[in-house]
């Protein structure tokens, strides 16, 4: 159980990142640890006690493969979220662009200040 | 299970490193190194299409922001810090975790799956597929409209970063447009 | 324009690999692990690492931004005609090629299809979305010395 709390300490870094820094980029990192946190809560669920990865080879026992290999359902799953935290991260860094391109400066206090 | 603490504890390190500093280019770089432990992790989790998959991930991350950084030509960040919003974050965080522990006691012990719905993946995929990757089973066999869904999710996404990033507006047309996209 | 001499000739050796261990990740992505995804970026970062060593015109070169365009759209409409052809079977999405021999490379369906329409979709939007963030940000860069000299003159 330690190990499940010590990822969710890693979650709550993420979101303290987040929330109270005031630097765009440094809220951008924030997102990118919470994401590395919740994909590993996700693969530390499924996984079982010295077991192997899922993949089968040509001489494999059919029904010893199948008690012994860890659980393939959340790595799909986890495949799908790394893949989206790109696409999202892309289009953060391109909004973070033009707003830096409009007001000339990073900081969220300054740019809510100013009224374009 | 020794080495999944001590990998933790460093990525756990690396984040404060990531968070705390006052140069963008270390934060970016400390980002980097958590990322990379954290396929290493997921190597000794079992789990190598991951582990591949965030390392590829992580490169790209990493050239990305670079290139945002160093396009902004400021390397540090001198404003004064705003105790409010840190102590109540603080304040609020820590009682997020105290009563989430409890939520935490209700979950099975580490290392023992409950696999109810994955058994009769890995039973029967092998005859009804016909692959013997099991993730890439499910994900373009049992699950594949999972997978449509996200190559539209990445489809769309791209789409706008590409129109965000344009060079004229609509307002002005009169800017030169050589080199824009058709 | 790009870098020294050293960084060139280096990727020159290297790029062949690069390409090759990316199309092995597609296309054997049902027999280890891998699939389109992976692949597909590793492709991009290829072509990423010609533009940074070479300069953008070199790169764009290679694999213009119209051709890019049509590699893009022309993936996600193959990974969505394949799964409108499960209707051939009867449901959406059915894998109707049926399992062949297993641990061949001939097997599984259409999953080795998908794999490829996801890659070549992959690799295009990538590497295109890279050149628009470079592009933008010389951008900024000359906006800013603009401003700059409009300062140094006004004062």
């Amino acid at each position: 159980m330690t190990i499940y709390l010590m990822c969710f300490f890693l979650f709550l870094m993420g979101l303290y990142c987040l929330i109270a820094k005031k630097h765009l980029i440094k809220k951008i990192i924030g997102l990118v640890i919470l994401e590395y946190a919740i994909n590993l809560f996700l693969i530390l669920i499924g996984y079982r006690e010295g077991g192997i990865p899922p993949i089968l080879f040509k001489d494999m026992d059919q029904l010893a493969f199948s008690q012994q290999s860890v659980d393939p359902l959340p790595q799909a799953l986890v495949l799908t979220s790394i893949v989206i935290g790109l696409g999202v991260l892309i289009m953060m860094v391109s909004i973070a662009l033009r707003l830096y391109e409009k007001y000339k400066t990073f900081d969220t206090s300054e740019i809510s200040r100013l009224k374009g | 299970m020794l080495i999944f603490y001590m990998l933790l504890g460093i990525m756990i390190l690396g984040s404060i490193v990531a968070i705390e500093t006052r140069n963008l280019l270390s934060s970016v770089i400390s980002v980097g190194i958590v990322g990379y432990i954290l396929s290493i992790l997921f190597l000794m989790l079992g789990a190598p299409d991951i582990a591949i998959t965030q390392v590829v991930v992580e490169i790209l991350v990493l050239v990305v922001l670079i290139r945002a950084t160093i396009s902004a030509d400021n390397t540090a960040i001198e404003k004064h810090r705003d105790t409010f919003a840190v102590v109540a974050s603080l304040v609020f965080l820590g009682l997020f975790f105290v009563f989430a522990s409890y939520a935490f006691l209700e979950m099975p012990q580490f290392g023992e799956s409950l696999l109810q719905t994955s058994q009769h993946y890995l039973d029967n995929g092998l005859a009804e597929t016909g692959a013997s990757n099991m993730v890439t089973a499910i994900l373009l066999d049992y699950r594949a409209y999972d997978t449509l869904g996200e190559a539209t999710v990445i489809f769309v996404s791209i789409l706008g970063a590409i129109v965000l990033l344009r060079r004229t507006g609509r307002k002005r047309g009169c800017k030169s447009k050589e080199g824009t996209g058709k | 324009m790009g870098m020294s001499l050293i960084v060139k000739k280096v990727t020159q050796f290297v790029i062949g690999l690069i390409f090759l261990f990316g199309i092995y990740i597609i296309l054997f992505g049902h027999l280890t692990p891998g699939g389109g995804f992976p692949g597909g970026i590793i492709l991009a970062c290829g072509f990423i690492l010609v533009m940074l060593a070479f300069g953008k015109d070199k790169a764009l070169g290679k694999m213009s931004r119209y051709v890019a365009h049509i590699m893009d759209s022309s993936g996600a409409l193959g990974f969505l005609a394949i799964a409108m052809l499960g209707y051939v079977g009867g449901v959406f999405f059915l894998n109707f090629l049926g399992p062949g021999d297993a641990f061949h490379l001939k097997s599984a369906g259409f999953i080795i299809f998908a794999n490829i329409a996801i890659g070549v979709k992959i690799l295009s939007s990538v590497f295109i979305v890279f050149v628009s963030l470079v592009l933008f940000g010389r951008l900024i860069d000359e906006s800013l010395n603009d401003s700059e000299e409009e300062e140094n003159n006004s004062l």
